[in-house]
């Protein structure tokens, strides 16, 4: 088998308005792929500004990138008609952000559940399909009895961020989109629904691209990490390497920033950098110039990627002495 | 001096009266704090942080109506102030800075303006020149450069916005600092760079603080002491330390346990069941139907909020002293 997913040097550029020059370059010359035959976690982490969420509406193809090309089982999103483009719509879910916006609330959780069931009709029978929700909604662990019939306002915010999973769920999907699935419920709630997710690349074999800047909860759940800042791709590998022993100062700084809840583990004595006063998207350098503690003159051209472990990349000339990294071939050193 | 107590809540309770019945959204809190001392106070939603702070201000709203206690700050009971004497108390001994707070600057006018108003409006009186002064001056306490004095809220970025509002609050120099997760929009980065402008700020001006959140990593790295709120009730109030290495209550322990740490990976461990609604409390302590010590007597009575050992306070049948 091939590719599930494919990105091919996706630049994203937003322009503002018709007469002003200006743009945002939010995501820029990002490749990367996720196997078929092998589901798995991938985060992509970044702070706000960063492009995460513009790389979210990409790969759901709401919007096309600028260039670049992205495929779903080798076929390019942008192209796709008829059968294939129902497949692919039933597919790729996508889980967002805010739990309490994205419900209506005329309509109980048995339609939310049971419209896309008949849009794609996938069930057969009107007890097939409640067969179906009730499988979905004990896999994202909710008791049926408890939320069918209900209303959203009738729910709390973990149920219904779960009860988004099962409807991502009920069309038996490939690959999830999570946009930061878990930043806007409780603490004690985070963990049920960080667990649910792994469980359904665990047992039922979906990919999962973990999207969020809370970097405690990507080392919890994903196998590899992608860290963007400004729209390029800083480091990159394994979770486990990248969190415990980050190369990129960007992501040195983003660690040390983490707010453990660990009293034996204080905030790091790093300087912070204010990020006031940036320089223009333009600049063709590395993004993180203006604030990196190291900069040097030859960071004004953008850095390569360096392989410095053989799961872990970093663009930065910190690590040139390690080999070269082609930005297409990222995805091969991403451990799945 | 620094042992002064600046804030003393005594029995607090605010109720909503709504159609589905009386919710008792804060019930028997009391609180000490004393100069410089920083404050978490932690719980799920609709556990009472947010109204427990509304009602430090003054600022609930009907269908909510505070019922009965006090709250002592620098000496004088805010229950008992007129609204105008409320009105001059607010900014200057108590400043609340709410949730989302940097979307609360007015897009039209120049930071300086909003800034100078809220000195205005303490102190008429005070010359045009030396409010301006003041205002550049407190701006650069909370590192910013004196230039945003003329600038407007959209040339500013999340965290300097965030910052401009800690500015504001720390004006007339108040004597409690109430922040109800003031970072929750930010990434980590800038996060860090507001609360260490919060703790500098703070430091300087010797003001307590009260941060509302349920990021416990958060908690860990700003404040001294943690409290615990369960339903509209305090349930534990202890160090930092000994709250995060040995919590009492069993509400905080599952908090403490379900929290992500480089050690645990993978591990998830959540807290079993649902938090109960206000309408419907069950009664005796309301975290019984979810926890794992329940006795007999915490299903009829409610334990109350009592000293432990070194000055720890906790609300659970499991400590009750022999009798």
């Amino acid at each position: 088998m091939g590719d599930l997913l494919e990105l091919r040097n996706v630049t994203k550029i937003y322009h503002r308005g018709l007469i002003s020059r200006a743009s945002t370059v939010a995501l820029n010359d990002v490749s990367l792929t996720l196997k078929e035959e092998e589901p798995t976690i991938l985060t992509v982490a970044g702070e706000s500004g960063s492009g995460k969420t513009t790389l979210a509406m990409l790969l759901l193809g709401f919007i096309p990138p600028t260039s670049g090309r992205i495929l779903y089982k080798g076929q390019d999103i942008s192209r796709l008609k008829g059968d294939d483009k129902v497949t692919f719509r039933r597919e790729v879910q996508a889980v967002f952000q805010d739990p309490f916006a994205v419900f209506n609330p005329f309509y109980t959780v048995d339609h939310l559940l049971s419209v896309p069931l008949r849009r794609f009709r996938l069930s057969r029978s009107r007890s097939d399909a409640r067969d179906r929700m009730v499988e979905a909604l004990t896999a994202v662990g909710l008791h049926p009895d408890d939320v069918l019939g209900r209303f959203p306002h009738q729910l709390s915010g973990g149920q219904r961020q779960r009860i988004n999973v099962a409807r991502a769920l009920v069309l038996k999907p490939r690959l999830l989109v999570a946009d930061e699935p878990v930043s806007m419920v409780d603490a004690s709630l985070r963990a049920s629904i960080l667990e649910t997710l792994r469980g359904l690349q665990k047992d039922h074999g979906v990919s999962i691209l973990y999207i969020t800047h809370d970097l405690t909860t990507a080392y919890h759940i994903a196998r590899s990490i992608i860290v963007l800042y400004r729209g390029s791709v800083m480091e990159a590998g394994d979770t486990d390497a990248v969190i415990t022993n980050p190369q990129h100062p960007y992501t040195q700084l983003l660690i040390d920033s983490i707010p453990w809840p660990d009293i034996e583990r204080r905030w790091g004595e790093t300087e912070l950098k204010m990020a006031e006063g940036e320089q223009a998207d333009h600049n063709p350098g590395c993004k993180f110039y203006a604030r990196c503690p190291h900069a040097m003159d030859k960071c004004r051209v953008a850095p390569p990627l360096f392989r410095v472990a053989e799961h872990q990349a970093a663009s930065c000339y910190l690590h040139e002495k390690n080999p070269r990294i082609d930005s297409e071939r990222l995805s091969d050193l991403l451990p799945v | 001096m620094e042992d002064r107590v600046v804030l003393s809540i005594s029995d607090l309770r605010v109720s909503y009266y709504t159609d589905a019945g009386r919710a008792i959204a804060l019930d028997g809190a009391y609180l000490t704090l004393r100069a410089g001392e920083k404050l978490g106070l932690v719980g799920e939603s609709g556990s009472g942080k947010s109204t427990m702070a509304l009602a430090m201000m003054r600022m609930i709203k009907p269908p909510g109506r505070i019922e009965r206690g006090q709250v002592v700050v620098d000496g004088t009971d805010l229950t008992a102030l007129s609204d105008e004497e409320m009105l001059a108390a607010r900014l200057s001994k108590i400043a609340y800075i709410p949730q989302g707070a940097m979307n609360s600057l007015n897009p039209v006018l120049r930071i300086g303006a909003q800034m100078v108003d809220a000195i205005r409006a303490h102190e008429p009186k005070a010359p045009k020149s030396e409010t301006e002064e003041r205002c550049r001056q407190t701006l650069e306490t909370v590192d910013l450069k004196r230039s945003v004095f003329e600038m407007y809220a959209h040339e500013l970025s999340g965290g300097m916005k965030q910052r401009v509002c800690i500015a504001i609050d720390i004006l007339l120099r108040p004597k409690l600092i109430i922040a109800d997760e003031p970072t929750s929009a930010l990434d980590v980065v800038t996060q860090r760079q507001v609360m260490e402008t919060i703790r500098r700020v703070q430091k300087k001006i010797g003001a307590a603080v009260i941060l509302i959140g349920h990021d416990m990593g958060l908690m860990a790295q700003f404040v001294d002491k943690v409290a615990v709120m369960y339903a509209g009730r305090l349930v534990e109030i202890s160090a930092v330390r000994e709250m995060f290495t040995k919590p009492l209550h069993p509400y905080a322990r599952a908090l403490i346990s379900s929290l992500p740490s480089l050690e645990n990976k993978g591990v998830f461990q959540g807290i079993p069941g649902l938090a109960p609604s206000l309408l419907r409390l069950p009664g005796g302590c309301a975290f019984h139907p979810r926890c794992s010590n329940v006795m007999d007597v915490c299903r009829s009575q409610v334990p109350p909020l009592e000293e432990h050992d070194d000055g720890r306070q906790v609300a659970c049948h499991l400590y009750d002293r022999k009798q």
